[in-house]
This record gives C-alpha cells, structure tokens and sequence, in this order.
C-alpha cells in the first residue's frame, strides 16, 4: 500500500501545487468589471462586435435570469455563488504563464506522462506562455505540432464545406446558421445556468455539416482556435445536415487548471435527416481538494435535437473532475426512427458530488434509445443518476432501454439513482436495469494472487466495468480514459 | 447558505375546510379529555395547516394531483343511518373480523368469536375511552405528522379504527380480517379517518388483510393510516385489497417498524377508487426482512398511485418488491418506490421490481423506482419495465382456438400472477386471484 499511498499524495501535491500559482490580475488585460447587469452584457457584446439581435438576445435573456431561482432540487450541497462577485469578461492575455516546460511542476508533467500525453500538448494544458491560439510553439521537442497539424486540418475541412470555429466568428461568417438555431434546443428560458449562459456566453464551438459530408476526422478542442478562457460560459453549436456525420470530442484528460470556479456551459445540437452526431466528453476539471476546498461547480446544459428521420445523436462522457458535477445530455426524439444513446463514466472522490443522467423524450415514431450510465463513488463522495425516458403518446413502437450501475468504494461514499420512466403509449417497450454494488471481493483477491498491486487490482476491476462506455470513446480518447479511471480512484483503497 | 432541501410547502387554501371541520369536532372526538391524545391531534393540525394539499411542485406527488378531492366539499363522516348487509362483506378466511363503517367500527356487524388467547382485537374509539394506556406506547409513534400530510390529517381527525395486538409467542394461524366500508351519504360527499394499530409482540406470528369495499352511493374520502410494530422475530403479514367504488377517494400510508430479526411482508391488491394513493415505508432493523408487493388492475379514468420506501437503517436486512399492474382505458398508474440504505447499513440486500403493462391507447405509467445508497457492502438493484401483451404470445393462444379476449385475460393473469405468486398463504393467495379474475371478467 506503500507505494499507492505515495501516489496518491503526489496527485495531491500536484493539485495543491498547481493552484498555488494564483493568477495575477495586474498584468495587461481588459478584465470587465466584477458584477453582472446589462451594461456588462453590452459590452462584451460590443467587444465581440456582435449583430443587433445577438445582444437584444442576451439581453432578453438576462430579464428571465434575473426572474429565476437557482435550481435546489439535486442532490448537491454547496455554499451560495455569488453572481455580482465575478469578471463576466476577461481577454485571454491576463495569466502569468511559465515560460517553458522547464518552469512546470514537475509532479505535474509526472500526471501528463503517465496520460501518454505529447509533449507538445503538455505545454498547452500546463498553459506555457506562447501555446494559447495560434502564437508559435515554444522550444520543445513537439513529437508533432498540432498548430500546423490545426491549419492543415482546417483547409481540409472548409474544402469540404464543413465550417468549425469560433462562435463568435460564426456570428460574422455565417450569422443566417447561426441566428436559425442558437437557443433553438436550448432555449434562453430553459434553467437558470443555461439562461445565465445565454446572457453572459463569451465563447465555444460552431460547427456545421453540409448536407452528405461525412467529416473525415474527429473535431476536437485540441484544435481549436481561440479556446483560451471560453471555458467559463462556453456555448457550443452543432448543426449535421441532411445525411451528414460528425464526431466531436470536448475536452481532455489531463487535469486542467482554471480559476474560474463557476461553469455554466450549453451545448445544443441538430441532427437534421439522415444526419448523426457523435458528441464525446472527457470532464476533468480541478475537483477541490481532499476536504472539498475549491473546485470547479460545473452546471452543464447539453442537448440535442434528433429534428430528421433517421438522425441519431450520441453522447458519451467521462466525468472525473470537478467539485460539482450538475449535467443530463439530453436527446429530444423528433423524427421517425431517430436514435438517441448516453454512453456515461462518472467518478467521483474524496468530496466531489456529482448529479448527472440524461433525458429521452421520445416524440417520434420508432424511436430508439440506449442509456448506460456507471457511476464509481469513493472516499465521502455522493453521486446521483437523474434520468427521464418520456414517451408521447405518437411514440408508436418507441424503445427504450436503461442500465444503471453504481460501485461503492468505501463506506462512507453515496450513490444514487433517480430515473423517472414516463409511458403514454403501449406499443411501446421500456426496460430499466439499475444496480449497485461494491468491487467484490473475489474479484480482488483473484487478481491480488496474481501478484497485481491492489490500487492496480482496482483500476483493472474499474476498467472493466466501464467497458460498455469506454468502448465508444473514439480511440485515442479511450486509451487516456483507461488511464484516467485508475488515477482518479488513486488513494480511494486500502 | 447551502442547497439542501427546504420542505415544499403545499398549498394550504383547500386544507382550510378540513382546519374548520376540525376545530368544530375536536372536543367531541374520543379520548378528547387526555392530554396526550389532544396534543397529537393539534399537532396533526398544525402540520396539516402547514403542508397543506401537495401542488404539483412538491416532488412525492408529481405524478398524482389531487385537484378533483379538493373540488369535492367532504364532511366529516357520522355513523351511518343506513344498514349495510352482513353477508356482503368479504371474508378470505374464517378467522375473526373487525367491520368498520365509515370509519366507525361496528360491534354488531363484527365477529371475535373464536379470537385465539393472547391477542387482543378492539375498536380504537372504545380504547381509547375505557383503555387508553393499551394503545399509548404506539399510538402516533410511527406515523408522525412531520413530512406527511395525510398522516397529519389524520392524526387530527384520528377518532376510530382496529387494535390488533398479537401476545409475545403467540401463533395466530387464520387471518384477521378487518373490513373497511365506504358507504357514503345522500346527504353529500363524506371524509373519514380511520387509523389502524397492530402491533405484533416479539417472536408472534400473525396475518392480516384489510378489505376496503365501496357499498354505497356518493363520493366517500377515506384517508387512512396503519402503524404495524414487528417484535423482534415476530412475523407479520399485512395484506389490503382494495375494491372501492367509483366515486371513491382512497389515500393511505402504511408505516411499519421490523424489529431484529423480524419480518413483515406487505401486498396491496388495487382495483378500485376513482384516485387511489397506498404509501408503504418500512423501516428495517438489525438482520430483518421485508416483502412490500402488490399488483394493480385499472381502467375507466381510475388512478393508482402506489408510493413505497424501505429503509435499511442497520445491517444485514433484506427487502424484496415486485409490483405489477395493468393498466386499461384512460386509467393511469404511478409507481414510485425507493429503497434507502443508510450509513452503517453493510450487508444489505435490496431489490425491486415494477413492471406496468398498457392494454389501450389512452392508458399511461409513470414510474420513478429510486436507490439512496449510503453504504458500499451492499447488493442493490431496481427493474422497471412498461408494455403491451406481446403479439406473438396472443397469436399463439389464438393460434390453438382460444377466443382473443380470453387469450388477453389469460395473459393479463398471468403477468400478474408474478407478484400474486410472493403471497405464501396458500388461501390468502387464492382468493387474491380470484379479486384478479372477477376484474378480468369485467373487462
């Protein structure tokens, strides 16, 4: 146990350390006042040069927030957020970055390293000066240099049609998309997160498909432009054409550092006929300490709009991080035979809680959907899956099928579950599955003889439990998820 | 500030009625001279005031309004003028039988003949005036008047109902029947509170069944509530079949305590009331065991809400649940069933199943099952699963020369059966068939 201990002490030096660095607020930058009220919402509307409607939008959205409470119907305990004690607009340029890997602690280069992550990537999540946006790579051995392997991509794809960027450049480049279905499936009105992001969003993600592309690669946030502090209230937008396909990738697996502690991000997605959207996520933002000190709270709006025949929309997540965890990817089931499929890994530890699940409203006929959700709780962690299968009464032959299954790690962890199930037409079939259970002893003991570690036992067994979900990670994603799984539930064991 | 729960209040104006009526009768209500029986009552009272009629806001009742009992303006029940016929209350064994009207138990129609040594069957109203101390230690001790209103407003209007106390050691081998009937009034909309005590002393044996009947005529309110007491290695077995009118409002809450080693099975038979709500809670002790089933049959506009919560709150209990129900017309169900282990609980075992079938168009399930784990050396599970009779199995029968609509009644039987089949009294389970294919047969 020795040597699991030592580890454990060293992520949590590494995740002490890295919050150490408390970024200054004296350099260079255009920071808005701390508060939030209209004059505000201006202008970062005015420093994003946005369209009349843009703003008239957040205004209108930011006269419902001021209406609505703050949702207290999970199961989450957390102080008060105070929404006036905040920047709701900073230019990228305000961290004081180390200058070269060099500077990085090293305990965290050690985490990078044990994620298989490149070396060039490295410098970017550790925020070394100079690899935010296009600014040129820093001295470094890159294995491959993923600005030059971003520029590439991106004239592959605009040939194609296919535009990915900025939102805020969508707004200019193609603002007749993005009008026709910002707020669309996310409505500003929708919760209080969602329509504080409405107001306040400063960046994310455009994509858009045109109709029987097939997106040749993966999009992911590695190479994205200008993704710099969009992490706070970012908002997304995915729209797949008749007959498209896109996979999208969000995050990383390695630990990233933010100061920003309240997330409040949307996500919407379109899948018109024929179209498919493959939505992946891998959440590990900074969990708080041991004793629950820090943290991101990251309240997430995500859902998609199956609007075509035959479209399907999947997401899959693994959630590792944050303090706070309050995300149900959802998929509205329009058209006939859409498919609809949640795909979720969320670990939580030491004190990190985390209310996550998904919603199928099934409104089409033939609709299908998949829902397997597991949910590792250790240390004093507490997690929930809230779901919701609805079935309409135009649901003719509509399917749905639900596994739950939660694993304890230690005795004073929760886990929970709280699906609601909803049928109102009877040719239609639901099946829900939950269980919940401990590592079994004798699965640990098998692997013990064989002369494996017991935290290695216990990723192994871990692994293989989220098999169903890992394995729909797209490749490269799935082998650092592996890793993560067992470095998440480091010190939760013995 | 943190984010947990604050109660959601309810809406206290349609409540009002039930405030008035109470303060009118109070002093008149049995055992109104002791201190101890008034102060539970004003405390139901003022709960009741406070949580008022659930809104659909309030989480427990999202499924289930309660909008068309508020429209109603229900009085307090009186004893009934009118006669009810012996011969027409149910009888599953023959065993003795408490008969109650209304909500007043009624001597003459009972029989305790034949009651075995060492249990003791009684009108609440007559114990508590001529016997308070026997019912003292448990009345309200359960079922308390905090979080839920109809046990609040029924520990207001608490006035009469059974007493069953089965002696420590003693076997009793027929069932108590205790018979509830719902007359109603012509002279308009009755509400009645009945509150029933068992209490089964430590290593005792005993079953009882409830029989809820509609026999008469007008809208009735019957807002029960049952404390059971299972004595450590007691056994007791708590069935309810009810079979209201149509007219009918049904609201219950069936709370029970499962001392060590104990067990207590629980199976609630619905078909009747127009808007049925059963709430079960068990709470389990050390090395205890439970069954909380039953199986629901509706159609018309009925509604059926079965709500239950097992609560492991020490180690090495067991729970089983398997509710099943069909549902026919525009008749909708709600099933919404939890099993909580609390901390320390290790070596639970817990598992639920619930499964609806839809036999029309217009029919709709909602269900919510729902695990709160506290403890990791635990096995835990839940099913849920909504549909119609497969095709194939119907083609089938029909296939070998059996009419359709008694294919589908066979089929409907037997999907059923599943939890009927939990039941281990060979006669008690007959006879809970038979209620199933009396309701198949009018269909």
């Amino acid at each position: 146990m020795a040597a699991s201990t030592e580890t454990a002490d060293q992520v949590r030096a590494f995740t002490e350390k890295e919050y150490e660095y408390g970024f200054t607020t004296d350099i260079e930058s255009e920071v808005a006042p701390k508060g939030l009220n209209e004059d505000i919402i201006r202008f970062i509307s005015a420093k994003k040069e946005e369209p009349e409607w843009l703003l008239e939008w957040r205004l209108r959205a930011f006269q419902a927030w001021k209406a609505m409470e703050e949702p207290h119907w999970p199961a989450l305990t957390y102080g008060p957020i105070d929404y006036q004690d905040a920047h709701y607009y900073a230019a990228p340029k305000m961290k004081a970055k180390p200058k070269s890997l060099d500077e990085v602690d090293p305990e965290l280069l050690k985490t990078y390293a044990k994620l298989g992550i490149p070396l060039k990537e490295q410098a970017i999540l550790a925020g070394v000066e100079g690899t935010e946006g296009q600014s040129p790579a820093v001295a470094v051995d890159a294995v491959f240099d993923s600005v030059s392997v971003a520029t590439t991509y991106k004239a592959k794809l605009e040939e194609m049609g296919i535009i990915f960027c900025a939102i805020s450049e969508a707004v200019h480049k193609c603002p007749e998309l993005v009008r026709k279905y910002l707020g669309s499936v996310v409505p500003y009105t929708d919760n209080f997160f969602a329509t504080l992001n409405s107001a306040v969003f400063t960046d994310g993600s455009f994509v858009y498909i045109p109709k029987g592309v097939r997106c040749p690669m993966e999009l992911s946030t590695y190479f994205r432009i200008n993704q710099a502090n969009t992490g706070q209230f970012e908002r997304t937008l995915i729209i797949a054409d008749e007959g498209s396909y896109v996979s999208y990738l969000e995050g990383c697996t390695a630990p990233k550092r933010d100061e920003n502690q309240l997330h409040a991000a949307v996500v919407e997605l379109v899948a018109l006929d024929n179209a498919t959207i493959k939505y992946s996520t891998v959440q590990n933002w900074y969990p708080g300490d041991e004793n629950g000190v820090g943290g991101i709270y990251n309240f997430v709006t995500k859902r998609g709009a199956c609007r075509g025949v035959n479209s399907k929309i999947s997401w899959t997540q693994v959630e590792t991080g944050s303090a706070i965890t309050w995300k149900y990817p959802s998929c509205i089931l329009q058209g006939d035979n859409s498919v609809g499929e949640f795909y979720s890994v969320a670990i939580t530890n030491n004190r990190q809680q985390a209310d996550t699940g998904t919603k199928m409203i099934h409104i089409g006929r033939n609709t299908r959907s998949t829902i397997v959700s597991k949910g590792i709780s250790a240390g004093k962690a507490q997690q929930t899956y809230r779901g919701l299968v609805k079935i309409l009464p135009k649901a003719e032959g509509a399917r749905n099928h639900t596994q739950c299954d939660s694993l304890l790690i230690g005795d004073q962890c929760g886990a929970h579950t709280v699906p609601y199930i909803e049928s109102r037409n009877r040719s239609a079939r639901i099946e829900h599955e939950a269980t919940t259970a401990k590592i079994s002893e004798d699965q640990l003991f098998y692997c013990r003889q064989r002369g494996l570690a017991e935290e290695d036992a216990v990723s192994l067994i871990v692994n293989g439990f989220c098999k169903e979900v890992l394995k729909e990670l797209p490749m490269e994603f799935a082998v650092e998820a592996q890793k993560l799984v067992g470095i998440s539930l480091e010190g939760s064991v013995g | 500030m943190t984010s947990t729960h604050s109660p959601r209040r309810g809406d206290p104006v349609p409540a009002q009625p039930y405030l008035e009526q109470y303060d009118r009768v109070k002093a008149e209500l049995p055992g109104a001279a002791l201190s101890w029986v008034r102060d539970l009552r004003e405390l139901g009272r003022s709960r009741f005031a406070e949580l008022g009629f659930p809104t659909a806001k309030v989480e427990a009742w999202k499924y289930t309004s309660l909008k068309s009992l508020e429209k109603v303006a229900f009085q307090p029940a009186r004893p009934a003028a009118a006669g009810v016929h012996f011969d027409v209350l149910p009888h599953v064994g023959t065993g003795p039988r408490l008969v109650f009207v209304d909500g007043f138990f009624r001597a003459d129609l009972s029989s305790t003949a034949g009651v075995p040594a060492g249990v003791e069957l009684s009108g609440l109203a007559e114990t508590l005036s001529r016997n308070p101390d026997l019912v003292g230690e448990h009345l309200g001790r359960l079922a308390v008047s905090d979080e839920q209103r109809f046990v609040a407003l029924n520990t207001a209007f608490l006035a009469d109902g059974a007493v069953v106390r089965i002696g420590r050691g003693v076997e009793v081998a027929e069932p108590i029947e205790l018979v509830f009937v719902s007359l109603g009034s012509d002279d308009g909309a009755v509400a009645f509170h009945p509150r029933t005590l068992l209490i089964a002393e430590p290593q005792s044996k005993a079953t009882v069944i409830e029989h809820h009947v509609g026999l008469g005529i007008g809208a009735t309110f019957a807002n029960h509530v049952a404390e059971a007491y299972v004595g450590e290695g007691a056994i007791l077995r708590h069935y309810k079949v009810q079979r209201e009118g149509a007219e009918a409002f049904h609201l219950s809450n069936s709370v029970a305590k499962v001392g060590k080693d104990a067990c207590y099975d629980n199976f609630i038979l619905t078909t009747g009331a127009r808007l049925a709500r059963s709430e079960v809670r068990v709470a389990l002790g050390l090395g205890s065991s439970c069954n909380v089933n039953g199986a629901y049959m509706i159609g018309g506009h009925q509604h059926c809400d079965t709500t239950t919560v097992i609560e492991h709150k020490e180690p090495h209990g067991t729970s089983r649940e398997v509710y099943k129900g069909a549902i026919d017309d525009h008749g909708r169900a709600v099933f919404q069933g939890k099993i909580v282990v609390h901390p320390g609980a290790q070596k639970t075992d817990g598992h639920q199943l619930n499964r609806a079938l839809l036999l029309s168009d217009t029919a709709e399930i909602d269900a919510k099952p729902e695990l709160e784990i506290y403890a990791d050396d635990v096995k835990c599970s839940h099913g849920a699963t909504a549909g119609e009779l497969a095709d194939e199995a119907l083609f089938y029968l029909r296939a070998r020369g059996i009419p359709k609509d008694e294919a589908r009644a066979l089929l409907i039987g037997a999907f059923l059966a599943e939890a009927l089949d939990e039941i281990p009294d060979e006669t008690v389970r007959e006879a809970f068939h038979g209620f199933v294919t009396g309701w198949l047969g009018t269909r």
